[in-house]
């Protein structure tokens, strides 16, 4: 199965902004693309198998639904358990983002970042209880950092 | 958890019906020459219904975005999440420098010494360390830059 990376591309750049909302959303992405929409949808289904699309739906905006409290958790956890514990923190159904990213030391001593969003503070007050029950004996160390402002959200914009 | 606080954004009021969309099509929306035909059969409504209400959502900012989510980085490019502890008196300056720079995507203001956190979006890992090293020349801030190395999970539904 191979994938014409020229083509991915322009479909990306049509389709950064979303979807169009009419009848026939593809056939309006296959005309910019210069593609029939048959083969659109083929192509679309392909970098989905690929995991070059996540998901196709609709994105909601975590304040706008009351999710105020999003939480930006990290954790110090011991470097030969973080591949199966970062697994579990992953699966917990409230993080969304769950990252193994590498420490700087003696800076920044956390290896496990964990997003975490609630209706309220006792809601995420119980997550990282959560989370910290399931590091257990194997984390150091964490802290937590809530976003107070939005200083810039453009996402990310494909270069070519 | 004294440092949590609300960012200043309000629950917005949800019909039943845009609540059940948004319940049901975070991810899944169907890849088919009429996707709006099949959601609103699914849903019992018309066609025209659905691509009203999602047309409200959006503007109403009850929704960020609509359409494919890409795992951008299967597709090109180097990316990273990076940080600048910034003094109090400087923090205006040191986001306007920041954010103008294309290559930085998101930018938050949070709660912790480490107080700019920004992804860094560029065509190759040297042009990324470049920037990334640029900035905190520029800003004269102290920076950590901490690309991925696993990532363990990305997505979220959030319930309406």
């Amino acid at each position: 199965m191979t994938i014409n990376q020229a083509l991915v591309k322009k479909v990306i750049g049509a389709t950064q902004n979303g979807l169009p909302i009419c009848d026939r959303p593809y056939q309006r992405i296959a005309e910019q693309v210069g593609i029939a929409e048959e083969e659109l949808i083929a192509l679309m289904q392909k970098m989905r198998s690929a995991g070059l699309i996540r998901r196709i739906g609709l994105v909601p905006n975590h304040y706008a639904l009351g999710y105020r409290f999003n939480l930006m958790t990290v954790w110090d956890v011991d470097d030969q358990d973080i591949l199966s514990l970062g697994e579990t923190v992953g699966q917990l159904d409230f993080v969304s983002h769950c990252y193994q990213r590498p420490r700087q030391e003696p800076d920044w001593n956390y290896n496990l970042f964990a997003m975490v969003h609630g209706r309220n503070e006792q809601e995420v007050e119980q997550q990282v209880a959560q989370i910290k029950q399931v590091l257990g004996a194997s984390c150091r160390a964490m802290t937590q950092l809530n976003s107070l402002k939005i200083l810039k959200k453009t996402g990310l914009r494909i270069r070519s | 958890m004294s440092r949590l606080m609300k960012l200043q954004q309000q629950q917005i009021e949800l019909t039943e019906f845009e609540k059940q969309l948004i319940n049901a099509y975070q991810g899944g929306f169907p890849l088919t020459p009429e996707p709006f035909a099949l959601v609103a059969q699914t849903l019992g409504v018309t066609s025209q219904a659905v691509q009203q209400t999602l047309t409200s959502l959006l503007e109403r900012g009850v929704l960020t975005r609509f359409g494919p989510l890409y795992n951008i980085e299967k597709a090109d490019g180097a990316f990273s999440l990076c940080a600048l502890k910034v003094p109090e008196e400087r923090f205006d300056e040191v986001t306007e420098q920041v954010n103008s720079y294309d290559e930085v995507a998101h930018n938050y203001q949070r709660g912790h010494e480490w107080n700019m956190w920004f992804v860094l979006a560029t065509e190759n890992e040297q042009k990324l360390l470049n920037i990334f090293e640029e900035i905190m020349r520029v800003t004269e801030c102290p920076g950590l830059n901490l690309p991925k190395q696993t990532e363990f999970f990305v997505g979220l539904k959030l319930e309406a």
